[in-house]
């Protein structure tokens, strides 16, 4: 999973990581949103939908094993 | 899908504070487009005054950023000399249905193939956080600093009285949905409304005490369920989400051609 | 053969509007205007043109905005009530640069006033009615020949400048029957909207003029995808505060027609050559001046008449020209003295400058000009 955060459009409003069910973002004050967590991001796109900044992309990598 | 490939980029980040809910919406409406295969080309977007209004410059559609309420009227215009373009005007609720009310009520009326959404984020934002007729009695404002004392009108009753031949209603939480009911209403032939509560955490929520953005996203999950679902019936308290109307008519655009194909069978008069 | 009817004065502006190629109204009922959307109501479909009525005034000129924006020749017509409703919208289509055709039938005024009389009392809201700094154009007829082809020229105007053009006539021309020839077609040329020549997916900038200060334009909708504001806004039509940007457009706004009085302002002229004695008149009020000339002339008196079609903007130069060589001037009109304000601005000697008029809702008749001379030459009211 890899998680897009364009940092320039992005105004720190937290809703993405109050609203992540997994915990995978984060959003320190002041700062803009994280990904802290990439593990744990299900690719259920909750957050990219959230976003009022459009700050967010969601790609689903497909990892071969 | 990547919904910056329908935004114009040099003007984001966009003016609106951080935590608002109208770009929220936005987010919606270019899934909306994307799932209905739209080009760009095929959308109109005509929006009023106020911080709804600014959607226009976002988008990379045809755009027009027009009065204060009239935005319906322009699309009138726009629709009915070229009737295969998709309309879309978003709006404020004061825009809407304050000073937009009789434009609202008669697009509705008329059922010409236009969708609106009214962004409905009980306040008047650009101006500074005043009350609007959906803010509803108690609600503080800052031209009611002792709250308002303005009933508010239910923008689904509205629409339905009006004649409006879709009406749905959902928030900036249900972004799901939201995506649902756009689609449906720009798939929709004739007057379409989707009503979106949207969070205004700058004005609204500070003017009465709601929390931040995330805070006010919840009090939208907690005090609205969906039509005809248990938790509704079992609290009547809550505000009704969901697809309020749906029904076929006969499409304006539809009867004016119509009229025209009759009218020119006739002998010339003048 | 000659095509000749005997008609009213709305059907007159209604024809020329036709024969213009006018395929888009949009309006709303209103005395002493209505005759114009009930007979729309009958043409424009058979044609496939568009005829919608709108639930008030503002709505009717903001779809008329719509439909122009989409390559429509749009019109609307109405009277001094929602005329009053029109100028927001009326302020949107000169700063957004689109042409359209605001056809006011003056009646009495303010408030419901006088619906079924007649009154020139709309020429300063014609002028001043929207807010802000700009530049109007608003013509003006006294007959049903000359209606007709102002309503053309309306259309022409307002596509070669890309600007709203207000069409200001009087209860009495709108509702008297006379004789009107129909021009064949051809016989008034017609004003096609300049279109872009930039090809599709190149970048199309609607508010960039031409050398020649005209602004092609693009279906909106159609191959260009641009932003239409009432914003003050720069080439691409997108908001801008930028000092120069702002007044650039305010002066490119204002300049294309205040800078423009020869090609914009139509007069005539009757018996003016050697009068001594000049009326400045317009619309209804000026059949009671020529008549008055001609009246004069019979009894050896050098009277002339100088006829304004164009009220804005005010035909400065010809009105200074023609008032410079006489000995005294009577602006003949239906209100206060609107015009007659105009022309004492413009007047070398302003104190020879005289109003005859009536503001009571009846026509102005001859006695009621040559009760004005009279004053004027020391004689007294009464012959």
């Amino acid at each position: 999973m890899q998680i897009i955060i364009k940092t320039d459009w992005c105004k720190s409003c937290g809703i993405c990581a109050a609203f992540c069910p997994t915990g995978a973002l984060s959003v320190e004050p002041g700062e803009k949103a994280r990904a802290t967590d990439v593990e744990a991001c299900t690719g259920c796109g909750l957050c990219e939908r959230l976003c009022p900044d459009l700050a967010i992309e969601i790609i689903k990598v497909e990892v071969s094993i | 899908m990547n919904v910056q490939n329908y935004v114009r980029k040099r003007f984001l980040p966009h003016l609106w504070c951080p935590g608002c809910g109208h770009g929220t919406v936005l987010n919606a409406l270019l899934r909306s487009v994307d799932e209905l295969g739209l080009s760009k080309e095929d959308i109109v977007m005509v929006t009023g005054i106020g911080c709804s209004a600014r959607m226009a410059g976002y988008v990379d559609f045809h755009t027009m950023h027009t009065l204060h309420g009239r935005a319906l009227a322009f699309a009138t215009g726009i629709k009915m000399s070229r009737p295969e373009l998709n309309l879309i005007v978003p709006m404020g609720d004061g825009d809407a249905l304050a000073i937009g009310g009789n434009h609202f009520i008669h697009a509705s009326r008329r059922n010409l193939d236009i969708t609106a959404i009214i962004m409905n984020n009980h306040i008047y934002g650009m101006t500074g956080g005043q009350f609007s007729p959906l803010s509803g009695p108690g609600t503080t404002a800052t031209t009611a600093p002792r709250g308002s004392i303005d009933p508010a009108f239910d923008a689904m009753d509205l629409a339905k009285a009006a004649g409006a031949t879709y009406a749905a209603r959902t928030t900036t939480f249900h972004v799901r949905e939201l995506q649902k009911m756009l689609t449906g209403a720009i798939s929709h032939k004739g007057f379409s409304v989707v009503e979106v509560f949207s969070q205004c955490p700058t004005y609204y929520g500070r003017k009465n005490n709601t929390g931040d953005a995330p805070e006010m996203l919840k009090a939208f999950r907690d005090e609205t369920a969906k039509i005809g679902s248990k938790t509704l019936d079992e609290n009547p308290e809550l505000i009704p989400r969901g697809v309020f109307v749906d029904r076929d008519a006969v499409d304006y655009g539809e009867a004016y051609a119509e009229l025209c194909r009759n009218a020119a069978k006739e002998a010339p008069r003048c | 053969m000659k095509d000749i009817r005997f008609i009213q004065g709305n059907e007159a502006c209604t024809l020329g509007a036709l024969y213009a190629g006018m395929d888009f109204f949009a309006g709303y009922p209103i005395t002493p205007s209505s005759e114009i959307a009930e007979m729309l109501s009958g043409e424009l479909p058979p044609r496939g043109h568009t005829f919608i009525q709108m639930e008030d005034e503002i709505a009717s000129l903001c779809a008329v905005i719509g439909g122009s924006l989409t390559g429509r020749k749009a019109m609307t017509a109405t009277s001094g009530p929602g005329f009053s409703l029109m100028q927001e919208a009326l302020g949107y289509a000169v700063m957004a640069e689109i042409p359209c055709v605001i056809v006011n039938v003056m009646r009495g005024g303010p408030s419901t006033g006088l619906p079924t009389q007649v009154s020139q009392g709309d020429v300063n809201q014609a002028r001043w009615g929207i807010h802000g700094d700009h530049a109007i154009i608003a013509l003006t007829a006294g007959s049903h020949q000359a209606l007709f082809e102002n309503t053309v020229r309306a259309f022409n105007l307002a596509e070669t400048f890309r600007t709203p053009v207000i069409l200001l006539y009087d209860e009495l021309i709108a509702h008297m029957r006379e004789r009107l020839e129909i021009p064949s077609e051809g016989e008034i040329p017609l004003v096609e909207r300049l279109m872009t020549s930039v090809p599709r997916d190149v970048d199309y900038r609607p508010y960039l003029a031409r050398e020649d200060g005209r602004l092609p334009m693009s279906d909106f909708g159609g191959a260009h995808r641009y932003n239409v504001t009432g914003l003050y806004h720069d080439m691409w039509g997108f908001p801008s505060t930028d000092p120069s940007v702002v007044r650039g457009l305010l002066s490119h706004l204002v300049e294309k027609i205040e800078g423009r009085e020869n090609e914009l302002t139509f007069t005539r002229e009757y018996e003016t050559e050697d009068a001594e004695t000049l009326l400045i008149s317009y619309g209804s009020a000026a059949r009671t001046a020529r008549q008055t000339v001609y009246e004069a002339r019979d009894k050896g008196i050098r009277m002339g008449l100088l006829e304004l079609e164009t009220l804005w903007p005010f035909p400065e130069r010809k009105v200074r020209d023609a008032v410079a060589g006489v000995n005294e001037t009577v602006v003949v009109e239906m209100n206060l003295g609107q015009v007659f304000e105009q022309v004492r601005r413009v007047a070398r000697s302003p104190e020879r400058v005289f109003l005859a008029n009536r503001i009571d809702g009846r026509f102005i008749t001859p006695p009621d000009i040559r009760k004005v001379l009279r004053i004027i030459a020391g004689k007294g009211v009464w012959a």
